[in-house]
């Protein structure tokens, strides 16, 4: 059927100008479908929330959750801890696609002196891939702290931050890897053949298509932490979720959480969406290069 | 006698169990055009990678100017600086425009400044015919033209060996006379050159010496002439009687 569609269109771009394009649609052959999609959507979700809004605990549901004044008196709050969260976010991303670069080559290096490096690197990575977040920041959000060492700092919130990013250094640098190790042998060839060294090789020649390669993978990353540094409220870090729990514990109202829920949205589904752009449009490079 | 530039002796490679090259003897003098020909698989290729140690090999040896590959004297990187290749395969860094893969040898491993490493680019990019696609990356030229820019990418850091593996096998036909031109002239300059190549034309146009591989062996070696006109191995014979039914000699 497509050979069919593609032999009847070379003739047409053959001769020059295009024929118009179906000029001959109704009205109502144009608009028929939109018109369907939004009266069977509007129909839907209507009968959807008809259901919800008449059961007998809705207004229960809407005191707790929705309650427009309980919202708009924890906001600055909720906010001023959102700003927190969103700060410990960028901060930690930075660092950590440093650090995952750093134990990626480590753990990529090849030849007996490297080897202390590269068992540091497997280690690291099977400790801190294998244990859960949440148990990382406790143990550093409160256990660092707890030893009041001279000199270091005694911040919940900075050792809480810092488990994340070790925490997430390790996923960074498995990207990382899989993006060297994708890079073609070839590559390496003629970067030695041309007298680079495995250093300079690495720097002009692998590692700048190894994280091209894994962009999207690493955005990804980016939008799991945006939501974890969520965690950081079970060390009494007050960023967004601890204030909107201390409101509730005040007020007995849960609307506050919607507010953290909503500011938290906001920020994570612009970021996903953007993920899946340059997802697609990494994808297209690829096939416009295989072809 | 004066040294060889290229000394190979006895020279035997494994991948593994295979065999790929076995007791390899070739020299080549300064200025001398060495072809290698021989079916797909007798390793022709391996014994270019050996020449710059791209791969290890397990037996023999290999001298530039009479020094040994692997000596200390070389340093990490002397030895490419000595000699250039070109891959069947370009292997262009593709996240680099045409001129900065050019020049990154030279400015990276031998400290040329960047304006004296990109006006030699152009200039060799000009004989080449790609100087319009100095500031284009790799994957927008097509397989030919990323040949070309690959041969540049040899040339530009000024290399006493240049190892050619079978660059003219991704050129459109029209191409491979400009090509033929540009070793011509590196050959008029006294570049010592060994190619691989399918192309029996061009190998009996450049070649001061053909030499006939064979599962990793030199069966036969002599002036192009005589080694195309009169074989005398019967191998070298039924090679070139197939290449001719297709149609290449
Ligand atoms: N990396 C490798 N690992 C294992 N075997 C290899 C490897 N590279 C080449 N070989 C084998 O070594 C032999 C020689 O290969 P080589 O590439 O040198 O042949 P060639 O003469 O260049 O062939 P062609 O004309 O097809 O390029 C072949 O049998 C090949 O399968
Ligand atoms: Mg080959």
């Amino acid at each position: 059927m497509s050979s069919e569609r593609a032999a009847s269109a070379e003739p047409a771009r053959r001769a020059g100008p295009r024929p118009p394009v179906k000029a001959t649609l109704s009205p109502r052959e144009r608009y028929a479908p939109l018109a369907i999609s939004v009266v069977s959507t509007a129909l839907v979700f209507g009968l959807l929330w008809r259901v919800i809004t008449s059961s007998e605990n809705w207004p229960l549901i809407q005191r707790q959750f929705f309650d427009v004044d309980a919202m708009r008196a924890s906001l600055p709050q909720v906010f001023s801890g959102f700003l927190v969260n969103m700060m410990v976010w960028v901060i930690a991303l930075v660092v950590i696609a440093v650090l995952g670069i750093v134990v990626a080559i480590f753990r990529s290096l090849t030849g007996p002196w490297a080897a202390p490096l590269r068992v540091f690197a497997v280690i690291y990575i099977d400790l801190l891939r294998g244990t859960p977040s949440i148990l990382l920041v406790l143990l550093f959000g409160l256990g660092v702290p707890a030893l009041q060492i001279p000199g270091m700092t005694t911040s919940r919130l900075f050792w809480g931050s810092v488990a994340l990013v070790l925490g997430y250094t390790a996923y960074t640098s498995e990207v990382y890897r899989s993006g060297i190790e994708a890079v073609p042998d070839g590559q390496r060839a003629a970067a030695k053949a041309l007298g680079l060294t495995q250093w300079q090789t690495l720097r002009f020649s692998i590692l700048p298509q190894a994280v091209r390669n894994v962009i999207p993978a690493l955005l990804n990353l980016a939008v799991a932490l945006q939501k974890d540094v969520a965690l950081l409220s079970v060390i009494g870090a007050r960023e967004a979720v601890r204030e909107a729990q201390i409101f509730t514990a005040r007020t007995f109202n849960f609307s506050s959480y919607i507010v953290a829920t909503v500011l938290f949205l906001l920020a994570t589904i612009p970021m996903a969406r953007f993920t899946d752009w340059v997802t697609k449009r990494d994808q297209e490079r690829r096939l416009q290069r295989t072809l | 006698m004066s040294t060889p530039r290229v000394a190979i002796d006895d020279l035997t490679k494994y991948y593994g169990q295979t065999l790929v090259l076995d007791e390899v003897f070739l020299d080549v003098d300064e200025h001398e055009v060495v072809c290698l020909i021989g079916a797909s698989g007798s390793g022709k290729s391996t014994l270019l990678r050996c020449i710059n140690q791209l791969v290890p090999f397990d037996h023999g040896e290999i001298r530039i100017d009479g020094v040994a590959i692997d000596d200390p004297s070389f340093g990490k990187t002397g030895l490419r600086k000595r000699i250039g290749i070109v891959f069947q395969a370009y292997n262009l860094f593709p996240h680099l425009k045409v001129i900065d893969n050019v020049t990154l040898a030279p400015r990276k491993v031998h400290g040329v400044t960047k304006p004296d490493a990109e006006a030699r680019a152009h200039e060799l990019l000009g004989l080449l015919g790609m100087e319009e696609f100095a500031r284009k990356y790799p994957e927008q030229l097509s397989g030919g033209q990323q040949q070309r820019v690959a041969i540049v990418r040899a040339l530009a850091t000024n290399p006493d060996v240049l190892l050619l593996d079978e660059i003219t096998a991704a050129l459109d036909p029209e191409l491979i006379g400009g090509v033929l031109d540009v070793i011509r002239d590196l050959k008029a300059q006294g570049m010592t050159m060994m190619i691989v190549t399918h192309e029996m034309g061009f190998a009996r146009d450049v070649a001061d010496r053909v030499c006939f591989l064979e599962e990793g062996r030199i069966l036969e070696e002599s002036p192009p002439q005589e080694l195309f006109s009169d074989p005398q191995h019967p191998s070298t014979r039924r090679f070139l009687q197939r290449i001719i039914e297709a149609g290449r000699l």
